[in-house]
């Protein structure tokens, strides 16, 4: 069984608890170099060139191999993924360092490795019988591991040495820490920094831009005085935070004020939930999501949240004095109620940083390299960076990232990453947008593309255990038009005992996703598929998203199907779930189906399956209201798009059908029967979803707003507000009943996954369901796939492992799948503005119709029916005077001048673009009608074309 | 906050071991000399004791005895230093219990117990230190003692555990591997004819990968029985030096 190998055993010991592990060095683990004799017979393939000669370095000539440590690789990570940079030597030790301090950068890494033009070889060291090393007494293990990389880089070395005298093949050793590079040097290793390094490749100069500028600790350049604090250490930070003295949050930087920050405290502790921090000396350099610790100030130097809006406008540089008058500004008289828990960062417990998308502000001084960059994100401040590109960066959309921020720099430091490209082109802006909403969107890579199935498939005799033939039941599927992701297809059919066989069936992606491997930790990553105005961003690959997933019509698909037996009143008599074979008859939209179901002529098998369906859909969603499921409202706007130059041409409200709602009605249906068998089978790890109740104070601007068109909204139950919903219909104005129900969705808590182990409260309070769960959608939600899985193993379709039945695994996941769903609808949204935009740029002015939504202290919030646009009409400006405003909260109202505006009143408003700032174009309302003089726009907007869209309008109306 | 990886790109365990490879083994037969056999073995940190005694008459109730074949009987214990969390444990707890019950079922397999009717063959097994692989240190062990006291055998019987991490077997679990939570098999093979004289598997495991994990283990098993097969004919010859004087 050993064979030839000679293994020779160490233990390492220590820790309070005795743990003793056995760790066997080798002699069989191969340099990786091609051509090396030695190490021919070894297990791994050659992955490094044996004449690495595409980089020419003024510092070593001779073809050579970079090893680096594990501060370049955590921070140097874009230089080492620039397609100049090839044939690296990652050691053992330093990845898993690197897999202990940063699970992106580790992951950057190994998509490195796997891409085999990169030639990224991972050398286990640590069990290689030469280069192990043992802890020294009283060597700390950060130290031990210097040592290792160095005893690893000599031994490479050397070992190439013996491979070919001649050919002088060398290993270069990259650290940026200093001591270290003295003492490699002192061993005869060939040791550089990064950046001389990087410096001494004269035929790449544009990556210099990329290198990170770490101010290396102990050569601080002393060019200016201090300007914050020092940050505590960890371990006081943990001490303070034990004892009190110190709190532990979240850092949040104000949007509007860069001066001002709030922090999250951690905890259930009530009281001093947020923390208030004012200035610069007080942020001491956190930035926007980091994991701060704060200490509270006296309460005599406590402070208002200011109303200030504040940008950092300042060009150039560490003039701390003027900031310092800036602040005084903040410190405005309030009375001592307003006052807030006010604190300072001490420090820094975890970084969030990310990179950052955003704009160049070219320095006023020509010849400078240092440029200010400002993140589209106002929450970030802005970062110095050095580039000699300045003059091509200048009016791009770029990404940068944050190094560092010494105590003497009033900006952080940071480095160019990449070029976008242009500001408001469509594909920057979408780029732009995925990349400020962490939307996970690169081409999947190699390791994921390798799992998925070769082509031609088919389903194999194999395939067929554990699954039923459903191929000669009459299935189809309905989609809204252009649907290529069919997830889901229904059936129904008369059974000779009378009753209804009613079944959904649903893409069975969780065969081909197999638990663990690259392709679901991807897709778990993703969490969702993000559809944007004009492009989908895939959780999955497009081959099974589009294709082998897809239950298109007359081919075979595989499927998880829920099946039902019902008598004529919707009444379940039978539940069975089953993994299939089903081949969907037809793939209908919505008005397909539609005019199926109505048409008289057609009675065909696929109409008389529909029409069951509809008919047993309506009941189900009378007995769904009855219960208290709401049906709510929200506006969703739909893009016409030029075929050619993909621009929005028109703007349109979703249309519903009765087939719309027939799909969704026995979707709810599947996932509340999916939620209920796998509870059943796993109360502890379940994934389940839920709505929580909202607290009856979210409820108050839906109550006041209706009482000021004389209407009672009852709110204690859902029940309750539903049918108050219905009741609340005015003859004169029939649309308002679909501004209740959007404002009624403003008040609605968020849904949210869960684990059902971690939770007592199941409760769906949209759908007022006792519990329900995410089963039809696999193809574009992570949600379903574990659904998928957990059903799979409780009807003996599937095996189980141990993650699935991990609760705090789960719950982790949960956490994940729940941020990625919020993000996705984000990016949404700021996609519908963006396309928004490019619509009312092309449009010029327009004029509509609009209702109020919201009324605020200083403007309204207002709908646009037409266009399901929201806006806000301001009715403060920067250089003009304020009109008289007084806002009341109570009813509630705003009194402008002599004019009250209530909510759901009539305005008239005109709609233009704002594209005073490059990098924030949004659209800009004012006010037409009522006229209010000195603030309302006149009606005329006569010499933009405004013939246009009023034809649109009377198109519509017909 | 990154967990454990079992089982890195490279192929490499957390140990250094890839995955087919067994931890290195030590065994030694005849370690006392008052039973009738006895046998101790290292598997990595696994360290285990066997004692056999008899066959001999049928102790305590004459009712158990069978007339065809002899009883076998095996009881097992581990010591209280055994782990790293020192525990104590009674002896008869259910998993004692169980190991002997299993151990039973596994020597009852190979042991010729026609030869001896009416009689008893007590095993007794104690791990000293428990790293992973406790059943198969034991059976292997048990093996050893069995062999030492002269008692015929149809086979050696050689175990060994297997799991299955990230679509790979790997032979021969060390406690770190087990308390990763993945699915785990013990086999015990008598290996000449192949025959499995015990299976054992505590998780779910899909059947296309069933075949996997078993052929690993069962290599695992065979590895297993060229080494004891050496420690054997080494003892012998030893054995017949020390009477050949
Ligand atoms: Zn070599």
């Amino acid at each position: 069984m050993l064979k030839s190998r000679t293994f020779l055993k160490k233990t390492r010991a220590g820790g309070v608890m005795k743990i003793v592990r056995e760790h066997y060095l080798r002699d069989d683990i191969g340099c990786g170099a091609s051509g090396c004799a030695a190490c021919g017979s070894a297990h791994e393939g050659p992955v490094l060139e044996p004449q690495p000669l595409d980089r020419v370095s003024s510092l070593c000539p001779q073809p050579h191999y970079l090893l680096p440590d594990t501060n370049v690789l955590l921070h140097q990570i874009d230089v080492l993924e620039d397609p100049a940079i090839r044939n690296v030597i990652v050691l053992q030790t330093v990845l898993q360092e690197v897999r202990n301090r940063s699970a992106p950068v580790y992951k950057r890494i190994r998509d490195a490795t796997n891409n085999q033009e990169k030639h990224f070889y991972t050398f286990t060291n640590e069990h290689h019988r030469e280069t192990y090393v043992e802890q020294l007494q009283g060597e700390t293990s950060n130290d031990r591991n210097d040592r290792a990389i160095r005893v690893a880089a000599k031994w490479y070395n050397e070992h190439l040495k013996k491979m070919s005298a001649e050919n002088q093949l060398r290993v270069i050793f990259i650290t940026n820490d200093r001591k270290n590079k003295e003492k490699a040097i002192e061993e005869g290793i060939p040791a550089f920094t990064c950046e001389e390094y990087v410096k001494s490749l004269t035929a790449n100069p544009e990556l210099i831009d990329r290198l990170a500028c770490l101010s290396e600790e102990g050569n601080e350049i002393d060019s200016g005085k201090i300007i914050f604090s020092e940050h505590l250490p960890l371990s006081k930070l943990q001490q303070g935070i034990k004892s009190g003295a110190y709190l532990q949050g979240t850092f949040r930087a104000s949007r509007e004020n860069y001066l001002e920050a709030t922090v999250w405290v951690h905890g259930d502790t009530e009281d001093n939930k947020e923390i208030i921090l004012q200035g610069l000396k007080n942020l001491n350099r956190a930035i926007h999501e980091d994991i701060v610790a704060v200490e509270l100030l006296p309460k005599n130097q406590w402070v208002a949240p200011s109303s200030v809006v504040l940008l950092d406008e300042g060009q150039n540089e560490d003039d701390m004095e003027k900031e310092e008058e800036r602040e005084c500004t903040l410190k405005t008289a309030v009375s001592e109620k307003m006052l807030k828990p006010t604190g300072r960062v001490v420090g820094i417990i975890r970084r969030n940083w990310r990179p950052y998308c955003g704009m160049l502000s070219k320095s006023d001084i020509k010849e400078s390299r240092r440029h200010l960059f400002t993140p589209a994100d106002k929450r970030i401040p802005r970062i110095r960076i050095e580039t000699r590109q300045a003059s091509t960066l200048e009016g791009q959309r770029i990404i940068v990232a944050i190094d560092g921020w010494p105590r003497n720099s009033r900006y952080p430091n940071g480095h160019f990453v990449k070029n976008l490209g242009e500001v408001g082109d469509k594909e920057t802006e979408t780029e732009v947008l995925l990349l400020e909403h962490d939307v996970p969107h690169q081409p999947f890579s190699q390791a994921v593309l390798s799992l998925l199935p070769k082509m031609p498939w088919s389903i194999t005799e194999k395939d067929m255990k554990n699954r039923e033939d459903l191929r000669h039941l009459c299935v189809c599927s309905v989609d809204p038009p252009g649907c290529t992701d069919i997830d889901d297809a229904l059936h129904c059919r008369e059974l000779e005992n009378g009753n209804l066989e009613v079944g959904v069936h649903i893409a069975d992606v969780s065969y081909f996703i197999r638990p663990g491997n690259a392709l679901d930790q991807e897709s778990a990553r993703r969490g969702t598929t993000v559809y944007l105005c004009e492009k989908r961003i895939d959780m999955v690959p497009e081959l099974l998203s589009s294709n082998l997933c897809s239950l298109r019509s007359n081919v075979d698909r595989l499927a998880f199907s829920c099946i039902w037996e019902m008598n004529h009143n919707a009444e379940i008599l039978k539940t069975r779930f089953t993994k299939s074979v089903i081949n969907s008859k037809a793939s209908l939209t919505y008005a397909e189906a539609q005019m199926r179901i109505d048409s008289s002529t057609m009675n065909d098998s696929i109409t008389t399956s529909l029409r069951g369906l509809n008919k047993l859909a309506k009941i189900l969603k009378k007995g769904r209201i009855e219960n208290g499921a709401l049906t709510l409202s929200s506006p969703e706007v739909r893009f016409h798009m030029d075929s050619e130059t993909h621009d929005p041409i028109d703007l349109q409200t979703k249309e519903l059908r009765e087939t719309n709602s027939m799909v969704e009605e026995f979707m709810l249906l599947a996932n509340i029967s999916v939620a209920k068998k796998i509870h059943e089978e796993f109360s502890e790890h379940a994934l389940l979803r839920k709505h929580p109740a909202p607290p009856p104070s979210n409820y108050e601007i839906l109550v006041k707003a209706a009482k000021s068109k004389n209407l009672e909204i009852k709110t204690d139950t859902a029940k309750a507000l539903a049918d108050s919903l219905d009741q609340a219909d005015s003859l004169t104005f029939p649309y308002l009943n679909t501004l209740l129900r959007i404002l009624a969705t403003r008040c609605m808590m968020q849904a949210v996954y869960f684990c059902s182990g971690m939770d007592t409260d199941f409760h769906h309070y949209g759908l007022a369901s006792p519990i329900y769960t995410h089963f039809t959608s696999p193809i574009r939600r992570y949600a379903d796939i574990i659904v998928h899985r957990l059903l799979a193993v409780a009807v003996g379709a599937d095996c189980t492992y141990p993650e699935l039945t991990e609760k705090h695994k789960l719950a982790e996941l949960c956490k994940n799948l729940n941020f990625r769903h919020k993000m996705a609808q984000y990016a949404q949204r700021a996609s519908v503005a963006f396309h928004t935009q490019l619509f009312f740029k092309s449009k010029g002015i327009v004029s509509e119709e609009a209702y109020i939504l919201f009324v605020r202290k200083n403007a309204l919030v207002v709908l646009i029916p037409k266009y399901g646009l929201e806006g806000t009409v301001f009715f403060e400006e920067k250089d003009k005077p304020k009109p008289r405003l007084t806002y009341d909260d109570e009813i509630p109202s705003l009194k402008i001048e002599d004019t009250v505006f209530h909510i759901f009143d009539k305005v008239k408003v005109k709609i233009m673009l704002d594209s005073s700032n490059l990098q924030h174009q949004k659209i800009r309302m004012s006010l037409v009608e009522p006229q209010i003089p000195g603030i309302s726009v006149p009606t005329d907007t006569s010499n933009m074309d405004i013939s246009e869209p009023e034809t649109k309008k009377k198109k519509l109306q017909k | 906050m990154a967990g454990l990886e079992l089982l890195s790109d490279q192929g490499y365990r957390v140990d250094g071991r890839r995955a087919g490879e067994l931890r290195k083994i030590q065994a030694r037969m005849g370690v006392f000399a008052q039973a009738d056999g006895s046998a101790y073995i290292e598997q990595g940190n696994t360290k285990a004791l066997a004692v056999v005694y008899g066959p001999h008459e049928i102790r305590g109730s004459r009712a158990r005895a069978l007339p065809d074949r002899a009883l076998v009987n095996c009881q097992y214990s581990s010591a209280t230093f055994s782990t790293g969390e020192r525990k104590r444990r009674p002896h008869g707890d259910r998993k004692s219990c169980e190991m002997g019950l299993q151990l039973r079922q596994t020597f009852e397999a190979a042991v010729l117990t026609q030869l001896h009717p009416r009689s008893q063959i007590d095993i007794y097994v104690q791990v000293l230190q428990a790293d992973g692989g406790t059943y198969a240190a034991c059976v292997n062990a048990a093996t050893l003692a069995v062999l030492d006291a002269g008692i015929p055998m149809r086979d050696f019987v050689c175990a060994c555990s297997a799991g299955f991490v990230d679509g790979t077997a790997l032979a021969d679990l060390s406690h770190v591997e087990e308390a990763a939570g993945g699915p785990q098999l013990a086999l015990a093979l008598l290996p000449s004819s192949g025959q499995i004289a015990l299976l054992e598997m505590d998780a779910r495991l899909h059947e296309d990968q069933l075949e996997q994990v078993l052929e690993t283990a069962a290599q695992a098993a065979r590895d297993v029985h060229t080494l004891l097969d050496r420690v054997v004919r080494q003892h012998v010859q030893e054995a017949s030096i020390l009477l050949g004087d």
